[in-house]
């Protein structure tokens, strides 16, 4: 735009600041590819930076360009969102704090205010100013942008691991022909016992069991609402033909529950696994026997 | 609607007698006055016929409420008094899943997972007492 020094008093400072990025694209870049930040994302070649600079410098253009500088939602940065995401992310790896993060997304800002000051030189003080508080404006929504889109990341993998966490920590294991176990691991809350509710249930349906052991061996404690899980996947349970033994009562955690007063009276308990796979084999009448009189003790 | 139509639709749920034992299935939503009518049928069955067990299929149901664990509940509690044991089969899992969120335990009730496995269950002798609500266990 080289009728922009004389047209420019009639233009607005963020207009200024459009121009100026366009124009300076590829010095900013060449610049911010020497900042921390670029530097160690981009660790295989400075041109990879660089060009990773020059579209940041292209949306922070459209941005100034669309007269928004002071919103994140806007479109221009759709398109850097998922390079941002990556910087972040790379930089989290490397053990930053997010404050850190942030401290160098800070530091892009000065070399290129260096350049808008030596590029409007002849422009009236005043001007100079309004132009750079619009760009330290706009420098500021991309700061946000970034730390929004690393918050946005980091929550969708907290999300995807609660998840992983709710289908890993809840198996439905076979133990014999109308036998079932969950191994429940861990602290129960209420959408955890609703899932193993379900699959549970639904494991009754599909292996036919008469006989449902809910292990709670790995529950660290167990309260009244803990208690009240477990009643009530027992209740579902019988609702359904099935009947449910609960195994693994720690010496300390039977102890609890009788401190608590808490009724598992209509529950049928067992101390191990083993005791309550022995009482429903026994159920079923299947026992198992010694083959050898005196052989090792089996349940 | 009206309610004479709505009675035609649902029909009366048919109570089958099989051998000592009687079999109701239920089918879909169950209207107040069909959920009233079947009572009576089988409350009537078992005394003209005067066996010793009602299985009742619910693999049907998708839907229940509170007011059909109540109708339940009353027929179970009607069968016991005419000294017939009452078993219900095949209810699915998201049904148990709100009929515990609703507190409807149906305590009195027992309960298998199939009809066969009901069948069977009313054909093993009488153990315990009424109480609990348990599958009858051997000693």
């Amino acid at each position: 735009m080289p009728e922009h020094e004389s047209a420019g008093a009639l233009e607005s400072p963020t207009h200024a600041v459009r121009d100026f990025l366009r124009r300076r694209r590829e010095q900013i870049a060449q610049r911010w590819a020497d900042e921390p930040l670029f530097r160690t994302v981009f660790t295989v070649s400075r041109d990879e930076a660089v060009e990773a600079g020059k579209l940041l410098v292209d949306a922070l253009a459209q941005v100034a360009d669309a007269e928004r500088v002071e919103d994140p939602d806007a479109a221009g940065f759709t398109e850097v969102r998922e390079q941002l995401a990556r910087m972040g992310a790379a930089r989290t790896r490397a053990g930053l704090s997010t404050t850190q993060v942030s401290a160098e997304l800070a530091a892009l800002t000065r070399p290129v205010e260096n350049l808008l000051v030596a590029d409007l030189e002849q422009e009236p003080s005043e001007r100079l100013r309004a132009c750079a508080t619009t760009l330290s404006v706009l420098m500021g929504t991309l700061r946000l942008v970034a730390m929004q889109t690393a918050l946005t990341e980091v929550q969708a993998l907290i999300d995807r691991q609660r998840l992983q966490l709710l289908e890993v920590a809840t198996p439905v294991i076979k133990l014999w022909d109308g036998i079932v176990a969950v191994p429940l691991i861990g602290t129960l809350d209420s959408a955890r016992s609703q899932v193993v509710m379900e699959t549970l249930l639904n494991a009754v349906v599909d292996q036919h069991a008469r006989f449902a052991i809910l292990d709670i061996t790995g529950v660290p404690t167990v309260d009244s609402l803990v208690a009240q899980h477990l009643m009530k996947t027992v209740a579902a349970a019988r609702l359904m033909g099935a009947e449910c033994v609960v195994s693994g009562i720690r010496p300390a955690i039977a102890q609890t529950i009788v401190h608590l007063g808490l009724d598992l009276g209509t529950v049928k308990t067992r101390a191990s696994l083993a005791d309550a796979l022995g009482y429903c084999l026994h159920e079923l009448g299947a026992n198992i026997v010694n083959a050898a009189p005196d052989g090792p003790g089996r349940r | 609607m009206n309610e004479d139509f709505a009675r035609r639709v649902a029909g009366h749920v048919p109570v089958l007698r099989l051998g000592d034992v009687l079999l109701v299935t239920l089918q879909g939503d169950l209207h107040d006055s069909t959920a009233h009518q079947l009572q009576q049928d089988i409350s009537e069955t078992i005394v003209r016929s005067g066996v010793s067990g009602v299985v009742i299929d619910i693999s049907g149901v998708e839907i229940v409420d509170s007011f059909l664990g109540r109708v339940l509940a009353e027929i179970a509690a009607q069968t016991e008094l005419l000294a017939a044991r009452t078993v219900l089969a095949g209810m699915r899992p998201a049904v148990a899943v709100t009929l515990v969120e609703l507190g409807l335990t149906l305590p009195g009730l027992r309960t298998a997972l199939t009809t066969e496995a009901a069948l069977e269950l009313l054909a093993q002798p009488v153990v315990s007492s009424r109480s609990g609500g348990r599958r009858e266990e051997s000693p």
